[in-house]
This record gives structure tokens, C-alpha cells and sequence, in this order.
């Protein structure tokens, strides 16, 4: 009895977050249900490798989404990583080591920037990064003018595939007996849920991590606390740009290439913001999680998955897309019915 | 100089200064190598404001928008949309067709924001998307006529009197939305609403359908551009919005329109617009990449915005 307490208690409290986990669960069950080949590992590994970077992109988005603004930078700064990623990951184990280091520092550093431009320029975070999404372009496209680009084909091999592929390629014991259970795993959704639970869960429980959510919900209540509001301001735009950063340099050795693509930066913020929302953040700020919009990304990619099994016309996929994702907002509405107090609307 | 301006017209003043540093600074370059200065030749400036037009247009919807604190993102497909229609229906049925596209597209999204209580932000986007996936589902199976009626080459490629013909419903626009905004009752409504709206409420405001009055004013905002723009370009295309979606907010917010609503005056927007299209056309006059003009267009908001004076400490 406890125990269900325990779960009752706690769909309570993450609402949103439990309506997203039980609707990707339906979705993707029943597409594996439908799928020809479905519940094996080629599937598995085939989705996921679509969803890392939309994935990383929302975890990324997420953070200034919690603070009550929002980030129309993500998708550029994703852009820039993977077109640096495109030039630097390649050659000897440490040029490469050195590589992935330098992509991740260089979207840190760009959301560092972000994080000191809102804070100490005062200046609205949307139209803040509205403009810094345009030298992130910018930069992009000094980087790498036209597509293109040279990644490790090892790299490229063990990341995309199944954790045996992983161990293979390397030469290490793939047929390992303590390997048995996860050999099957894909190794995107591995790093993917790693850095999820050794970057974000222990930023969540700080100090910190939790301003962020103080800041969301009152900032003038956070600071009346003592709260470091500056810190975790910038704090939460740095962490963005690293996200971001793990889904450029994903994206740069997924595809061997980088490309300074405009419309594909801009598709990737709206998406972001999409995914943020369907995964039970609050666009208020102070309510929700970097993990919610993880699994947000995923019900995006799962139904364009949906298109190619149910042989739909392809050129009403856009207008499903788009319906779908007007009517998984409009659930948004329910709060508006149980407003007791009109003016509680007006927030 | 600037401090003593009240806040509403500093940014205005800062941003027209910084249209004739950029008209100077575009002169000695083309002084200095090709010995001419075509930029200060009335030609050159009009044919400036004729392409600044479309901008200037969405830009205008998209200010009703913004001084209610919230934002449409469902411009770049209004506007296709709305130029798609209109020339496969064609003929003298095309502006109507136009102008309604655009008021039912402001009508859904006011009602999403107003009565639904989504934020605009997620709720514009996602009728964007299904906008566009009216117009692949329309135009893809088969291909409608496509081609500008008359009446769009008119108004965007003809001159009276010497002045290009887009140039005066840009006029017309402008004037009608600063009427709106200073002249009226919903005018006033708008900036309450944009301030505080509980407080609007409690004065009797029917915040609910100023929001939506807002919404449709630039949804037709955007059928107008895209009506112009399909008879500059000749023929209406998908995507033909997407380059206006940004630099409208941009022009708005350069204009000292505060992103978070209750301030701003129109003729800042017409400055935001004049010196985002004067700083496009000098960059490509300069032959800049694209790379270097993205990184200018970027730097160029966060200095000017950096200039205006910071927001208030903490806004409770």
C-alpha cells in the first residue's frame, strides 16, 4: 500500500512528466507492435539514432525554458559544434580525444556567453538569443562554407550501433560473458541517458539547479531568499550550450559531415521547444525537466517513425505532424478549467 | 544627449542615428572604391524601402502582437499561405482570398492564446506547422497555378508618380496601425492588456478579444506581404515567408517595443525595419559572406540593445 502512495504521490507531482512517459510508452509499443521487424535491435538502434540530437537539443532548450525564458540559439549552437566537431574529430586517438574536447568546450563557452549577455546586459533571453543564434550561424558557416567534412569512421561505427559493435570495433571482448545482457543495447541511447543522469540529475538536486527552478517559478521570491540568482542564471544558459554541444558533436560523427545549415538550425530551436513543452515543462518556467524533454524529443521522432511503417502519403505527413503536435498542447487547456480564480489565468 | 529622451523615444533616436552612421559608413566605402556614392541617391533609397516593404508590413502585424507580450510565430506560413491561395484561386478573387486566409489564421491563434490560455510562443508555432502541412498536402499532388494575379504586380512592381506602388501600402499599413495604436480605444486597450493583463481585466478590458484583434491584425498583416511578395517574385512558392520571421521580431525590438509588452511606439518599428534592410543592402554592397553578415547581424542587436539601457534589476 505504501508503495503505491509513494507512485500515486508522485505522478501528482510530475503531471506532465507522467503523461509524456505513459504516452511515448504507448507510441512506441505500438509501433514496434506494427513494425515488420519490430522489438529488434536493428530498429532499436535505426530510432534512437535519429532522436540523440533533437534529444540533446530539448535537454538543452529546457534549461532557459525553467527559468521563464526561452533559447532560440540551441539549434544554431548545435550547428556551430558539429560543423567544429566536423574539422577536429579525426586522426590519432587523442587528436580525437582532443577533438570532442574542444567541440564541447566550444558550445559551454557559447552558452557561458549567453548566460553573462542576459544577466549582466539585462536583456530578455529570447531576443538575446535570437542574436547570438545568428553569429553562432555565422561562425558556422566561417567554419565550414560548404558541407563537408571528415570524421573518424571508427568513431562513426562503434557510436551508431550496438554496444557489441562498440567493443568490436575496438578490439576489446565483445563475446564477454558480463556483456550478454546489454550487448544488444544501442550505444547513442547509452551516452544519451548517461549524460542525462551524470550531468543533469546532480545540477537538478544543487544548489544551484535549484535557484533555477526558484527562478522559474517567483524570481523575486528567489531573490529575496538570497538565492544566487546571477549564478544559476548563467549557471543554466552554460549547461544549455553544453547540451547543445553533445548534440552537435553527435550529430558531426552520425553523419561524418558538418553542414552550416540555416533552416536546419531554425527547425531544430522550434522543434526543441515542442519537445520541451510535450515533455511536461512549464513554458512559465519552474516546472518540469531536462529529462521530460529527453522523452518529449522521443514522442516527436516516434511519430515521423509512424509515417514509413503506415505507408501514409507522404504529403500529409507535415499536416499530421503539425496537427498532432497542436492538439498535444491544446491538453495544456485542461489547467484553464480548473482555475477556480479568473485572474489566476493571467499569469 | 540621448538621457535626456524619455525611455519610450531613446531607442528610437539611437536607432535612427545608427541608420545614418550606417548610410555614411556605406558612402565612404563606396567612396573609397569605386569613387561614386549611389547609396545616397534618391533611386537607391527607394528602391530600398520598395524591398524593406514586405518586412515593414510583417513587422507592423507582428508589433500588435509583441505589445501584448506575446509573439507570432505563424507568420512565415500565413504569409505562404496566404500568397498560395490567393493566386490558385486568382483573378479579382485573390485579395479577398488573401486578406481571409489571414484573418482566419489570426482568428485561431487568438482564440488558442485568449481562450485556450496556451502560451503563443508553442500555440503559433504549432498552427504554422499545420499550415504548412495544408500547403504541401494542397500544392503537392498536383501544381496549382502558381503565377501573380494583376492586381499583385501592381502593387509591388508599378510606380506612380515615380515612388514605387509597395511603398504606399506600407504607407497605408503604417497609418493605419498607428492610428489604431494612438487614436483608439483597442489601441489603448492593447498597451493595458500588454502591461498587466489581470489588472486590464479588473478595469473592464475585454482582454480576450483585444488579444485576438491583435493576432488577426497581423495575421492580415502577413496576407498583405505575402499578396506584395508573390507580385514582386512573380509566382508564390513554399517557404517564401521564412526569410521574415526573425527580422521582423528583430525590427520590433530594435524599435524599443519591449518584448514582454505595454511599451512602444510604431515609429520605432519603422526605424527597426529601415536599418535592418539599409544594413542587409550595405553588407552585400560591401560583398560580405554570408558568414560575416550573420556574425554583424548578431553583434549589431546585442550592441544596440546593450546601448538602450538595461531592463529594471528584478522584476517581481
Amino acid at each position: 500500500m505504501k508503495i503505491y502512495e509513494k507512485i500515486a504521490g508522485w505522478i501528482r507531482q510530475n503531471r506532465g512528466f507522467a503523461g509524456a512517459l505513459l504516452l511515448f510508452s504507448v507510441l512506441y509499443l505500438l509501433y514496434n507492435i506494427l513494425h515488420p521487424r519490430g522489438f529488434s535491435a536493428a530498429v532499436f538502434v535505426q530510432n534512437s539514432n535519429e532522436s540523440v540530437a533533437l534529444a540533446f537539443v530539448a535537454m538543452a532548450q529546457t534549461l532557459p525554458v525553467l527559468l521563464g525564458g526561452l533559447d532560440l540559439s540551441v539549434g544554431a549552437v548545435m550547428t556551430l559544434t558539429s560543423c567544429i566537431a566536423s574539422t577536429l574529430v579525426s586522426g590519432s586517438p587523442a587528436e580525437i580525444i582532443f577533438g570532442m574536447f574542444v567541440t564541447l568546450l566550444a558550445g559551454t563557452a557559447f552558452g557561458f556567453m549567453n548566460g553573462v549577455i542576459v544577466v549582466y546586459g539585462r536583456i530578455q533571453p529570447i531576443i538575446a538569443t535570437l542574436a547570438t543564434g545568428a553569429i553562432a550561424i555565422g561562425l558556422a558557416l566561417w567554419i565550414r562554407p560548404k558541407p563537408g567534412g571528415d570524421v573518424d569512421g571508427d568513431l562513426n561505427w562503434a557510436l551508431t550501433n550496438t554496444v557489441w559493435d562498440f567493443f568490436d570495433t575496438y578490439g576489446l571482448d565483445a563475446d564477454a560473458p558480463w556483456l550478454r545482457p546489454f550487448a544488444d543495447l544501442p550505444v547513442p541511447v547509452l551516452i544519451l541517458f548517461g549524460i542525462a543522469l551524470v550531468v543533469w540529475l546532480p545540477f537538478k538536486r544543487s544548489v544551484t539547479g535549484r535557484t533555477v527552478y526558484a527562478i522559474g517559478s517567483a524570481e523575486g521570491a528567489a531573490y529575496m531568499s538570497g538565492l544566487p540568482i546571477n549564478r544559476a542564471k548563467i549557471a543554466a544558459f552554460t549547461l544549455g550550450g553544453f547540451f547543445a554541444a553533445c548534440g552537435g558533436l553527435y550529430l558531426a560523427i552520425q553523419t561524418s559531415s558538418g553542414n552550416a545549415d540555416i533552416q536546419q538550425a531554425g527547425a531544430y530551436t522550434l522543434n526543441s521547444i515542442a519537445a520541451v513543452v510535450l515533455g511536461g515543462t512549464s513554458l512559465l518556467g519552474g516546472i518540469g525537466g531536462a529529462i521530460g524533454s529527453l522523452v518529449g524529443a522521443m514522442i516527436l521522432r516516434v511519430i515521423s517513425f509512424y509515417f514509413r511503417i503506415l505507408s501514409i502519403d507522404p504529403l500529409l505527413q507535415p499536416l499530421i505532424e503539425g496537427l498532432v503536435l497542436l492538439v498535444a498542447v491544446s491538453f495544456g487547456a485542461i489547467r484553464t478549467l480548473r482555475v477556480k480564480n479568473k485572474l489566476e489565468l493571467f499569469r | 544627449m540621448f538621457n535626456r529622451l524619455s525611455p519610450e523615444n531613446k531607442p528610437i533616436a539611437i536607432a535612427a542615428a545608427f541608420v545614418v552612421v550606417i548610410l555614411l559608413v556605406g558612402t565612404v566605402y563606396t567612396l573609397a572604391t569605386s569613387g561614386t556614392a549611389p547609396l545616397l541617391s534618391p533611386v537607391y533609397l527607394l528602391q530600398q524601402l520598395q524591398t524593406g516593404s514586405f518586412l515593414g508590413i510583417c513587422a507592423a502585424g507582428m508589433m500588435m502582437v509583441i505589445l501584448l507580450g506575446h509573439i507570432d510565430l505563424s507568420i512565415p506560413w500565413t504569409l505562404a499561405a496566404a500568397a498560395m491561395t490567393a493566386s490558385a484561386i486568382g483573378g479579382d478573387m485573390a485579395l479577398p482570398v488573401a486578406l481571409g486566409v489571414g484573418l482566419t489564421v489570426g482568428l485561431v491563434n487568438g482564440f488558442g492564446v485568449a481562450f485556450l490560455r496556451i502560451p503563443s510562443m508553442i500555440f503559433t508555432l504549432g498552427v504554422d506547422t499545420v499550415l504548412r502541412g495544408l500547403m504541401v498536402a494542397q500544392t503537392g499532388g498536383f501544381a496549382p497555378q502558381d503565377r501573380a494575379t494583376p492586381l499583385m504586380l501592381f502593387l509591388a512592381k508599378d510606380k506612380v508618380l515615380g515612388i514605387p506602388v509597395a511603398i504606399f501600402v506600407w504607407a497605408a499599413v503604417s497609418i493605419v496601425i498607428s492610428v489604431i495604436l494612438t487614436r483608439t480605444g483597442f489601441g489603448k486597450s492593447v498597451y493595458a492588456t500588454g502591461s498587466r493583463e489581470g489588472a486590464a481585466y479588473l478595469s473592464g478590458i475585454r482582454t480576450r478579444a483585444i488579444i485576438i484583434g491583435a493576432f488577426v491584425i497581423s495575421g492580415m498583416c502577413a496576407a498583405i506581404a505575402g499578396f506584395l511578395l508573390t507580385g514582386y517574385s512573380a509566382k508564390a512558392y513554399q517557404g517564401m515567408g521564412n526569410a521574415f520571421l526573425l527580422p521582423a521580431i528583430a525590427a520590433v525590438v530594435l524599435g524599443g517595443t519591449h518584448i514582454l509588452g505595454g511599451r512602444g511606439r510604431y515609429v520605432g518599428t519603422l526605424v527597426g525595419v529601415i536599418l535592418i534592410v539599409l544594413l542587409n543592402s550595405v553588407l552585400s554592397i560591401m560583398q560580405m559572406a554570408e558568414a560575416g553578415r550573420q556574425i554583424i547581424y548578431g553583434t549589431v542587436i546585442i550592441g544596440m540593445l546593450l546601448v538602450y539601457g538595461r531592463n529594471t534589476r528584478i522584476i517581481s
